[in-house]
């Protein structure tokens, strides 16, 4: 599908603008090439590449644990579901066996690092409109899904927690009445949010019937996720190719038919509400304490007292951390449903410990191609209102 | 002779306030606006940050003042001179208290008191989009330009409203005298009771003719970089930023003057408090509402000055002078 070549309203009287990549608003280094035509846009262009660090040639050279700590810095607001989609497509091709507990922890981070995402989301997008404070507010609650994640991980942006296998490490004590407390002062964070926002003519005048997407264009173009998901389709991975265990949970998949920079603002609005129920349902689930990785010693560190006490375990940690583990020969492809969409790893593996090909569907990539559809005919303004509610993250887009 | 010198040294004395008056707004403004975020604000300068506005006079008056190569020297030097200017006549006709009594003279705490007060204050307002809409102009920016065209239609559309809203007032009082217009309301009453709703669409008004949120558009910082200042550093950046906070107090000052009574209040407080708390009110809603609401987008803005806001103070102007005239 092609972008129809742009109608000008007067001939040759267009400016070209260079947006980014230094600019307040473009979150990172997103550069556009704007032709206006006075405040109208007549032609969008996103240039990409800027934050381009080759991790996927970077990948070829590490071993299949060391490349982890690659996927959290693809879409580092999100580095839990990256990390999960990798982990998954790794052990699907080894076709290895995870604990349950595991698996559940994998969701419970899965979805903590959706809302703390949608959470920068929601405060960098009001804050592109204009509106500064509640930027902080989001901020505020992001930092105590990030104190989740270090005392489960002990970092708090890169966490690489999830490993082949299962997990870095267990669930630290009492963690579960931390997010028992995070559940329960839920409600009353949304409420302070949407009294800046919800219902305001201000903001619903930048985003109604703005930044217009129709269903077939987002298929046409790959767009997955919210973005989608605000045109009236409910795809989401998590129920339609389940994984995990998902299809345990009982949450719906908020969707819109609108297509604008309003819908996919309620679509992401609503689907924090429905990760938080999905937090609360795993938490039932796991135990304090329990098994956190396979017990196969091939892929997984052996527990410290074993190695200390154990021949075996010694050269099973030895063979581990210097040469990595072998993966079959073989290729998979495994997606997950992350924030900004489908998050897939594409994996070849020649039979050594070092992937032969690694390759990342990022779904920012993939979203921010729309970007002259959504430009179309709009303001300046408008461009601001697009980018922010496509929701891209340049760390994804660019590798 | 006294008279002269009495004039010097108020208008000397205007300045200093006017220039302490810009300093602490922005403290408070800055302070305030770290409260509502859950932050502190600038507070190591000093106790509480009291020095902080020295310390950044004393950085953007020592910063390099840097031209882009290719911008009109002459324009783009003279037009934050042209903004601060406007910003600091205005005040010049707007009484900041009552009368006092030194060396056996009356003193009329403003600097000039002529019988078209209120049209001068507005005459200066206008002027001040000048030096916007040039210094957007010259300075070879293509963020400055669309900041200027916007400076320009944002303000001609709101002043037309904005003077609409106040001819209420005008014909109340039954002068444009501003020293005339507070006495009257000592008599009458102040005038935001029967003025309502020409003073809300003065508000709104005062805060798009100042480029503040939501009327940013102007300097919008997330579309266009900073807009007409983008290219401006140093002192002549600070000057634009003086005049949009002197603009601030400006604004305040004479709603207060015509709506809420001047310097009228209980006699527990001496007149020129009352004033000064008052404006103090003013500011604190314009940082209030900057710390709150979005951005307009700039054809939403248009249509609202011209469809919503001027209809509106035309109708209640039309019925103000038929009610003073005697007709209803």
């Amino acid at each position: 599908m092609e972008t129809t070549e742009p109608q000008r309203l007067m001939d040759g009287e267009t400016m070209i603008i260079n947006m980014g990549p230094q600019h307040p608003s473009t979150h990172g280094v997103l550069r556009v090439r704007l032709e206006l035509d006075g405040e109208r846009v007549v032609h969008a262009e996103p240039i990409v590449g800027y934050l381009h660090t080759g991790f996927e040639k970077t990948a070829e050279s590490l071993t299949y644990q060391q490349c982890n700590t690659i996927t959290d810095r693809l879409d580092y607001l999100a580095p839990m579901t990256n990390n999960l989609a990798y982990v998954l497509a790794v052990e699907k091709l080894m076709n290895l066996e995870v604990p349950k507990r595991a698996q559940y922890i994998r969701v419970l981070f899965s979805e903590l690092t959706r809302v703390a995402s949608h959470l920068v989301w929601l405060g960098t997008h009001v804050m592109d409109l204009g509106a500064m404070s509640l930027f902080f507010y989001t901020m505020r609650e992001r930092e105590v899904i990030l104190d989740l994640i270090e005392a489960a991980a002990g970092v708090r942006m890169n966490p690489s927690y999830f490993r082949v296998g299962g997990l870095a490490y267990d669930l630290p004590d009492g963690f579960h009445e931390k997010v028992t407390a995070l559940i329960k002062d839920f409600p009353r964070w949304m409420k302070s949010y949407r009294n800046l926002f919800e219902g305001n003519p201000l903001i619903n005048e930048r985003l109604m019937g703005i930044s217009y997407i129709s269903q077939e264009q987002c298929l046409a173009w790959s767009v997955t996720g919210p973005n989608l998901r605000a045109t009236g389709l409910a795809l989401d991975l998590r129920k339609v190719e389940p994984y995990c265990f998902y299809d345990e949970f009982d949450f719906k998949v908020p969707i819109r038919t609108e297509g604008d920079a309003y819908a996919r603002f309620w679509v992401r609005v609503d689907e924090i509400y429905e990760s938080m129920k999905i937090i609360e349902q795993v938490l039932e689930k796991i135990t304090p304490h329990g098994p956190y990785t396979t017990s196969d010693r091939k892929v997984a560190l052996p527990p410290r007292e074993e190695i200390y006490g154990n021949m075996e375990a010694l050269i099973h940690q030895f063979k581990l951390v210097t040469a990595g583990f072998p993966v079959p020969r073989g290729e998979v492809y495994q997606s997950v449903e992350g924030p900004r969409g489908e998050m897939g790893f594409y994996l070849v593996s020649d039979g050594g410990p070092k992937p032969y090909r690694w390759r990342a569907r990022t779904p920012s990539f993939y979203n921010l191609q729309t970007l002259p559809i959504l430009c179309q005919d709009g303001l300046v303004a408008d461009v601001i209102t697009a980018i922010g509610s496509i929701d891209i993250m340049l760390g994804d887009v660019d590798k | 002779m006294i008279s002269t010198i009495l004039l010097i040294i108020k208008i000397l004395v205007l300045i200093g306030i006017l220039m302490g008056g810009f300093a602490y707004t922005t403290l408070v403004e800055r302070r305030l606006l770290g409260f509502f975020q859950l932050r502190l604000g600038p507070n190591r300068v000093g106790p509480q940050g009291l020095l902080q506005p020295l310390a950044d006079g004393l950085k953007m008056a020592l910063k390099e003042d840097l031209m882009p190569l290719g911008a009109d020297p002459i324009v783009y030097r003279m037009a934050p001179v042209f903004s601060l200017f406007a910003a600091l006549s205005v005040d010049a006709v707007i009484p900041f208290g009552a009368p006092i009594h030194i060396f056996g003279q009356s003193v009329s705490l403003d600097i000039a008191n002529p019988s078209i007060g209120l049209l001068i204050a507005f005459a200066f307002s206008s002027l001040g989009i000048y030096g916007i809409v040039l210094g957007g102009w010259a300075s070879q920016n293509k963020y400055s330009l669309l900041g200027g065209i916007r400076a320009s239609a944002q303000m001609i559309s709101y002043e037309l409203a904005m003077g609409l809203s106040v001819l209420g007032v005008l014909m109340m009082a039954g002068t444009a005298n501003l020293e005339n217009i507070v006495l009257a309301q000592r008599t009458q009453g102040w005038f935001f009771i029967p003025q309502i709703v020409p003073f809300v669409i003065y508000f709104i008004t005062a805060i798009a003719e100042t480029n503040r949120t939501p009327f940013d558009l102007p300097e919008a910082e997330s579309e266009l970089v900073a807009g007409y200042h983008t290219e401006y550093s140093g002192i002549r950046f600070a000057m634009f930023f003086m005049a949009e906070y002197i603009n601030v107090l400006t604004v305040s000052g004479l709603a207060v003057t015509l709506f809420f009574g001047g310097w009228l209040g209980p006699s527990f407080l001496p007149p020129i408090l009352w004033f000064v708390i008052k404006v103090a009110v003013f500011v604190f809603a314009f940082i209030w509402i900057r710390a709150t609401f979005p951005r307009f987008r700039y054809d939403k803005l248009m249509s609202f000055g011209w469809k919503v806001l001027l209809p509106i103070s035309f109708i209640y102007f039309l019925g103000t002078a038929a009610f003073v005239s005697g007709l209803l």
